[in-house]
């Protein structure tokens, strides 16, 4: 630190970010009576403020200008594809578009709240078991420590607070027709019924399901009627309005820290929020063994530094990882020796896609629609099919969601079209109304070449370095890629279009177009401290009293959207902090 | 003549307002808070969206304008389906947008190295892009032609478009397919943002598509698949069916 921190006096915990994950924990830990102050880069946001109905539906302003994102002028990353070239910044979001405010990614997010599989957390055993060691050469995917046992009533506390809208496929054992049958058996259904349909996701189910495949409404952050949450606070119901993915919600339907826990969080006693506050470090005593507290700069550049007892860090992946490095936390993962763990088993979201062109006959109303509503089918996903002699492992989702179709950037038309002129303009009029895609967003396996470190160059506007990103897609994704668009492009051509466009995810990896936000990896869970910085509380390492809580603590990513595990994953820790840790502070939680 | 759809304020003096407070709150938004118990806000505190009612340009001058529209004119044309994009606005769209924070990348990483030939492209911000890109677009066309790009003849000026587009012609300081890319880009933004940026003058552009703007509530539509629904657009600005008739 360049000027000297003045010291505040001490609370129980600080929360670092102010998004799903940090309101989560800061909520459960302060109706545990802790005291709780929670840390926030960006502004307060507010549905009736920020969002407000009048002004909300603007795509020039959103999408194009970025407006609920971070400023890359503010924080931003490098990226390369190996370690041979030189990372150069991302000056502006391409492929994902990190959040920025209470509330943060969570904003401006789609809304697709998926649990994982079963077999998910413990991924490695079970894909070594059932295609033998070789299957996963080249990979360091790994299993995370915890089960589906243990992960259930965290998922299950995250969608009521949330308040999903969707049909359960498995309860307690038992199948439901019209769910998703590849779901794990789960306690309940849905706190809310599934949303309406658009006429695209309609078609696509009927297809796939007379193909023998089994659609269900992909389930959804996007309320389909009024509802009271856990924490008392009431969503609205969504109106379908097509300005969802990049936007917030004006209607109070759209889940979010901002809609469903802030509202209550901020009006306990024992909580404050400090807007405008950026953390740059975690401190630690002199044993190392200890978080003492952290150190953040206001908005005007003075720096103070906050002690705590508990210090939980929910800051997005990126911060989450770039935090743990410019503190000295765990070792920083060197890829040539394969050791070091922060930084380790970065992962990204294999996104694939086909088009559908109609010459006649179909008028989609594309418009209508939101960032989770939609139908889907889980054949193709992660482990659903028999991968023996396929030279991969993974899958995807094959969904059609329309999301709406603001048209700055929404015109799809036929590859080869003029992008100007009287032909462009006749053609994108033509099918404006009259295409469809079916998105097939597949696993990412991680590898020992896939990491995130500090950026020797290039530096954020405190002096401090850019976090670095070295990723590409591995032969096995792309095989992977290949193959799920495949069976994606048959169940189009079952509507017979007049046209069928296929792009399955190529590399190499770049920031042109946007893929997903779902990066996950880099500060993972696991068993075991030499391949994982968390244990299965979140709880670092070595450092009792740190926990640090996001995606960054998935080891891979499989075919499915990222925030219903890090919600659950949230309660999961401050569960762990509540009933475990606080009977004996200050050290690892040993069960 | 309109009046005012609701007694008080009009949506668009409500919008014209919340256009200054953008200015001034945005700075006292930036403090640093501590926000406890129920936090202080006002509707339209900071959301309006940044835009002009004055008509003059705010970033080009009278020359630049001419060339810009002359441009805009040939990348949207102006046929059975829609006016031109010089008359849906896209030049004043452009011109706004480059008098904004957009124009100067305020809210961007730029901080060096920038490495040439590699991304990003150009080191220049939007407002240099069409700086001297303009200056580059008329030598090339006073060497070649003699004339401004904007008396060249429709056919002509779309196979400078082309040569442009295509990398063909060499510009000094800035390379001729980021400036072409960089207008694009913009040309597009001006024909299908909200009207309330410049252009998309009368929504010519929803209008084609058959987009509705910036409703808000579907729900009465949703189940009526693959039926043209015709819906009137709406504008950020208000709809002129809020307004009595005097
Ligand atoms: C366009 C888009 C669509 C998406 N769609 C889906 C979807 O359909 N389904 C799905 O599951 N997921 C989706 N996601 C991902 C989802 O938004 C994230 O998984 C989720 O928001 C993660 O929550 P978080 O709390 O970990 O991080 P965030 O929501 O990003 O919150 C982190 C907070 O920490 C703050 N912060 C960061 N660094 C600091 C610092 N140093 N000091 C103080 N504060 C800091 C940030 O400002 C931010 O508010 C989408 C994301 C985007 C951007
Ligand atoms: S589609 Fe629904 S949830 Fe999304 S912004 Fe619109 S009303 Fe809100």
């Amino acid at each position: 630190m360049t000027t000297q921190a003045k010291k505040l006096p001490g609370t129980d915990v600080v929360v670092v970010g102010l998004g799903w994950a940090g309101s989560i924990v800061a909520k459960e830990l302060a109706d545990a009576g802790l005291r709780v102050i929670g840390f926030e880069r960006g502004a307060w946001r507010d549905t009736a403020s920020d969002f407000n109905i009048a002004s909300a539906a603007d795509e020039l302003r959103y999408v194009q200008r970025q407006e609920l994102m971070l400023r890359t002028r503010q924080n931003t990353c490098t990226l390369r594809n190996n370690v041979t070239q030189t990372a150069l910044p991302m000056r502006t979001w391409g492929s994902f578009h990190p959040g920025n405010g209470t509330g943060g990614a969570g904003n401006h997010w789609a809304g697709i709240t998926f649990r994982f599989q079963p077999d998910e957390f413990h991924l490695k055993s079970h894909l070594e078991d059932r295609y033998g060691k070789q299957a996963l050469e080249g990979l360091s995917v790994q299993d995370w420590g915890t089960t589906w046992e243990e992960m259930e009533p965290f998922y299950d506390a995250f969608e009521r607070v949330a308040g999903i809208s969707g049909k359960a496929g498995n309860i307690g054992g038992t199948l439901i027709e019209g769910g998703n049958p590849f779901e794990g058996p789960r306690r309940r259904d849905y706190p809310n019924p599934p949303t309406q349909q658009t006429f695209a996701p309609t078609l696509f189910a009927e297809a796939a399901r007379n193909l023998g495949y089994k659609p269900f409404p992909v389930p959804s952050a996007l309320a389909s009627q009024g509802y009271t949450n856990s924490y008392g606070v009431t969503m609205g119901p969504c109106t379908f309005c097509g300005f969802c993915t990049n936007y917030g919600c004006a209607n109070y339907s759209k889940a979010s820290a901002i809609v469903n826990v802030l509202p209550a969080l901020i009006r306990m006693p024992n909580f404050t929020a400090k807007t405008h506050c950026e953390v740059l470090e975690v401190r630690k005593d002199s044993s190392g063994k200890r978080a003492t507290g952290i150190v953040y700069v206001d908005a005007n550049g003075q720096t103070w530094e906050q002690p705590a007892e508990i210090v939980v860090v929910a800051a997005f992946t990126f911060e989450n990882v770039r935090l743990m490095l410019l503190s000295g936390i765990g070792e920083p993962y060197d890829p040539v020796s394969n050791t070091g763990t922060t930084g380790r088993n970065y992962a990204y979201q294999t996104a694939n896609n086909v088009q559908l062109f109609f010459d006649e006959g179909k008028n989609f109303n594309p418009f209508i629609g939101g960032g989770a509503i939609g139908m889907g089918i889980d054949e193709f996903n992660n482990d659903n099919f028999d991968h023996s002699g396929l030279g991969f492992v993974g899958g995807g989702s094959t969904r059609v969601t329309p999301i709406g179709a603001a048209p700055i950037a929404s015109r799809p038309v036929p590859p080869g079209t003029p992008r100007w002129g009287s032909q462009w303009k006749k053609t994108t009029a033509q099918y404006y109304s009259a295409s469809m895609s079916i998105g097939c967003e597949a696993s990412n396996y991680s590898s020992r070449t896939n990491y995130l470190s500090l950026d020797p160059t290039y530096k954020d506007p405190h002096g401090r370095p850019l976090l670095r990103i070295t990723f590409d897609f591995t032969e096995n994704d792309l095989r992977m890629a290949q193959y799920v668009t495949g069976k994606t492009a048959e169940i189009a051509r079952a509507l017979n279009p007049s046209l069928v466009v296929e792009s399955p995810r190529k590399a190499p990896w770049n920031n042109t177009s946007y893929q997903s936000s779902h990066v996950v990896g880099g500060f993972v869970m696991g068993a075991d401290p030499a391949t994982s910085s968390v244990n299965k509380h979140l709880q670092v390492w070595d450092v009792p009293n740190l926990f640090v809580v996001g995606a960054s603590a998935f080891p891979q990513n499989p075919g499915y959207n990222p925030t219903g595990t890090v919600g659950a994953l949230a309660f999961k820790a401050a569960h762990a902090i509540r009933t475990l840790y606080l009977k004996r502070p200050g050290e690892m939680i040993s069960v | 003549m309109t009046t005012p759809p609701l007694a008080g304020l009009s949506r668009r003096s409500l919008l014209k307002a919340s256009a200054t407070t953008v200015a001034a709150s945005a700075a006292a938004y930036t403090q640093a808070a501590t926000v406890k118990g129920v936090p202080s806000w006002l509707p339209f505190d900071h959301n309006g969206p940044l835009h002009y009612q004055d008509q003059q340009p705010q970033f080009f001058s009278a020359e630049q304008l001419r060339e810009v529209e002359a441009i805009v004119e040939r990348l949207i044309p102006g046929d059975e389906l829609s006016v031109s994009g010089k008359e849906a606005g896209c030049a004043v769209f452009i011109d706004r947008q480059l008098a904004g924070q957009y124009g100067t990348y305020e809210r961007l990483y730029q901080h060096g190295p920038f490495i040439a030939g590699v991304e990003p492209k150009s080191d220049h911000v939007p407002r240099e892009r069409y700086r001297l890109g303009l200056e580059e677009l008329e030598k090339h066309c006073q060497q070649s032609y003699q004339k401004h790009f904007s008396e060249l003849p429709d056919a002509q000026r779309d196979e400078v478009l082309q040569a442009l587009e295509g990398g063909k012609i060499e510009f000094a300081g800035i390379e001729s397919q980021v400036f072409f890319e960089q207008v694009l880009q913009n040309t597009m933004e001006g024909f299908f943002a909200d009207p309330v940026y410049g252009g998309n003058r009368d929504m010519v552009s929803w209008k084609m598509l058959g987009f509705p703007g910036a409703r808000y509530d579907y729900r009465p539509y949703i189940a009526r698949h693959n039926q043209k629904l015709e819906l009137i657009p709406l504008s950020i600005i208000g709809s002129s069916a809020w307004s009595r008739k005097a």
